[in-house]
């Protein structure tokens, strides 16, 4: 056993090993190339989806066919996705396991060499881990089951817990919200469904990984999560793809619903290949005194988009977004957050740390509203971006629409190098440029790092070191 | 015999250097030899070319050394970059201390120290704090400066002292130090000499830049040089930093001026 922890731990401190790996395809569902109405009804087939959801992708085809690439103001790089070229849904046609021995071979060492199960003995109330299209693997601990929560796929979730699915999917980020989650909602599979009962604190973390495995391939999961009055969850995702020659395509939406009194901590530590799309649509309800909190890290890929909001839709509820970008050559983070004040006295608060490397690119959109008929209403938004060389671009939208004047907001934002004379000094005391960078970047981000459970700031810190040794070096 | 070479080459020996910066020559021919155990100070006046002589030395990339050389131990110290003449044993206390933003004094000092270990060794945390609380209670730096951010917002003479903290916890065999008295009240020059002193030691060479014969008082010096113009015009002992605080450069610059 401690033999095979090690193994894991020294092929994960290359960089190549991290996610640039894989293994031959296996596929006994593959929907084909390109998007018609038939690669969704293949994909509803395959699924045995109920017809509610059938009609539901139907209809969302229809939406994104007609809805139009929004370059008008995001990058004219979103034109260079050819969705000809993608097949939308590959499954080995099995059902999740519960344990690991019996997860086929390539699969399993596919996550314990990304340090998963090793994940779930440490530290985690439970585990979903999901190989192109679908969840190879799920389980959750036994004592976190018998509180009641309920943690499985998200075609788990509509089959076998309809009545609370339904009443909130496709609720918090409608399919027409922009060209992707419509989308996604034509051709979602995978992500989880969770439902924690009221009151009910989950102790440890409830983990899913999302693995690409397949070239020219499209992962669109979907995750819906719910926590009743008072109950308390910290959801974390990873994710990782080898790198292809050609670009691949993740395109998730994630909704999640925080009710009266309850807690909701969502981490991504995202480190994709430079050749991935990441078009992600993230949005959370907080009701009277909830709190959303999105904790983001992204690293990697060669465009992310993705702007996590919180809707305070009760008085007293709380927003956050606290996210890391890191935009290394070839690659561009087009982040940010929205938050919608809808209630009296809610409080939002954005910290947005970006790192642009080389030719690496990084946006900053914020969107922060407040009607006028609100009352007591309070937004902090900080967004500071490092670069490391000249060549490096960053460009600051803060949209803040705020409107009457019982409201108290801040907005503040720096731009900053790393010196010369900062890595000169570096130099002097013995670190190479690669390690003096690196102690900069962290130094940059480390208040930030520290929202982060334990277990993934290292991970991050790791992530990072890794980066800067492939742009210095 | 051969402990004789051996000891002939335990040293910093700097040949008839000659640097630029931006196209205006800077150094010009300077030679200067510091064995393991001595002391040497360096006094010049502003713009002689003393900062950039430990620049040099350092490695800094915006000066180009246009002749001579430079030998650490018998080896070629030009050829290796910034971060490996470290490694090899040499520290440069700056002028001006820089900045880091966000990175504590311990981490900085603890990744320097992981930088000079093998590949796969990792540097023991508890021993780590145990000799750096150690050396900060010598040089009475309070404590919570490991958690602050490395120079950041320090007072003039807190960052000369953190210079001397880092000094001695990396144990370099060369100490260049460029005005570290320069900010520092009465107290605070004495704990630093009293740090620098406590380092002295046959198996380490200091070179010392100082305007003030003050500090010489402090930290014995075992050679005197000044510094004029990129170069060395003049050498003793202790006594020349005495007769050149009563007298003033110009004193030896119009004695260069009379041998000329
Ligand atoms: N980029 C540059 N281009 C041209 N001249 C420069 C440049 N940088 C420094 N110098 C000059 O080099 C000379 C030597 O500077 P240096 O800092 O080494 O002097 P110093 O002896 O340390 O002086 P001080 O006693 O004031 O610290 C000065 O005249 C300075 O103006
Ligand atoms: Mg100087």
């Amino acid at each position: 056993m401690i033999d095979e922890v090690q193994t894991v731990k020294n092929i994960a401190s290359e960089k190549d090993a991290i996610g640039d790996f894989r293994f031959p395809e296996r596929h006994k569902f593959d929907a084909g190339y390109g998007l018609t109405s038939k690669t969704v009804d293949y994909i509803s087939d395959v699924k045995d989806d109920p017809d509610w959801v059938r009609a539901f992708r139907h209809k969302a085809l229809a939406a994104f066919e007609e809805m139009p690439m929004p370059t008008h103001w995001a990058t004219k790089d979103l034109e260079s996705i050819d969705f000809d070229k993608i097949r939308y849904y590959l499954a080995s046609g099995e059902a999740p396991k519960r344990s690991w021995d019996d997860v086929p071979e390539d699969v399993k060492r596919t996550f314990e060499r990304l340090g998963i199960p090793e994940q779930e003995r440490k530290f985690l109330a439970g585990v979903e881990a999901q190989y192109d299209s679908e969840a190879a693997y799920s389980n959750v601990k036994q004592a976190v089951t018998d509180q009641g929560v309920i943690f499985v796929n998200s075609t788990e979730g509509l089959k076998q817990h309809e009545d609370v699915f339904r009443k909130w999917f496709g609720k918090v980020i409608p399919t027409r919200d922009n060209k992707f989650s419509a989308l996604n909602s034509a051709v979602f599979s995978g992500g989880s469904f969770i439902y924690v009962p009221p009151g009910v604190k989950v102790k440890h973390p409830l983990q899913a990984y999302f693995r690409i495995n397949s070239e020219n391939f499209g992962q669109f999961e979907r995750t819906l999560i719910i926590v009743d009055e008072g109950a308390e969850v910290m959801y974390m995702e990873g994710c990782t793809a080898p790198k292809f020659e050609t670009s691949t395509l993740h395109s998730a939406v994630v909704e999640l619903v925080a009710m009266k009194d309850a807690k909701i901590q969502y981490v991504t530590v995202q480190n994709w290949s430079s050749n991935v799309f990441n078009l992600v649509t993230k949005r959370g309800v907080a009701h009277e005194n909830a709190e959303i909190r999105w904790i983001d890290c992204n690293i990697g890929s060669r465009l992310t988009m993705k702007y996590p909001g919180v809707v305070m839709k009760g008085r007293k509820a709380r927003g956050e977004v606290i996210s890391i970008a890191l935009a290394n050559t070839g690659q561009h983070q087009d982040t940010g957050a929205k938050m919608i004040h809808a209630a009296d006295e809610t409080t939002s608060n954005v910290i947005s740390k970006s790192i642009s490397i080389g030719e690496g690119r990084s946006t900053y959109r914020g969107q922060v509203h407040i009607p006028k008929h609100l009352k007591g209403c309070k937004n902090n938004t900080e967004c500071d971006a490092l670069l490391i060389n000249s060549s490096s671009r960053t460009d600051t939208y803060p949209a803040i629409t705020v409107r009457g004047n019982d409201h108290a907001t801040q907005h503040e934002a720096s731009v900053s190098q790393v010196s010369q004379d900062q890595i000169f000094y570096m130099k002097q005391r013995g670190l190479s440029e690669a390690e003096a960078m690196s102690l900069s970047v962290n130094g940059f981000i480390n208040d930030l790092v520290r929202e982060f459970p334990m277990e993934y700031s290292v991970e991050l810190k790791r992530l990072i070191d890794l980066e800067m040794e492939g742009s210095v070096g | 015999m051969e402990a004789q070479t051996q000891s002939q080459q335990m040293k910093l020996e700097i040949k008839d250097l000659h640097a630029r910066i931006d196209g205006q020559e800077i150094l010009k021919g300077l030679s200067l030899d510091i064995p393991k155990g001595e002391v040497h100070a360096i006094m010049g006046p502003n713009g002689s070319g003393k900062s950039t002589l430990s620049k040099v030395l350092a490695g800094h990339d915006d000066y180009e050394v246009t002749g001579g050389e430079v030998l650490m131990d018998g080896v070629n110290l030009l050829e290796m970059p910034a971060d490996e003449r470290s490694r090899a044993g040499l520290f440069m206390a700056f002028q001006y201390p820089v900045e880091i933003p966000g990175v504590s004094n311990a981490n900085f000092i603890r990744a320097a120290l992981q930088a000079r270990l093998p590949n796969g060794e990792e540097l023991d945390a508890v021993d780590f704090y145990k000799a750096l609380y150690a050396k900060m209670d010598e040089l009475e730096i309070d404590r919570k400066f490991t958690a602050r951010s490395v120079n950041e917002g320090y007072s003039g003479g807190e960052k000369k002292r953190n210079e001397i903290l880092q000094m001695a916890m990396l144990e370099p065999f060369y100490c260049v130090l460029d005005e570290t008295d320069s900010g520092l009240d009465i107290d605070a020059l004495k704990i630093v000499a009293k740090g620098v002193n406590a380092m002295r030691s046959p198996y380490r060479g200091f070179l010392v830049i100082t305007h003030y014969q003050r500090l010489l008082d402090y930290i014995e010096p075992d050679h005197v040089h000044v510094m004029v113009n990129g170069r060395i015009v003049r050498s003793g002992g202790k006594g020349l930093a005495l007769e050149l605080e009563e007298k003033g450069y110009d004193w030896v610059r119009d004695e260069l001026a009379v041998t000329a």
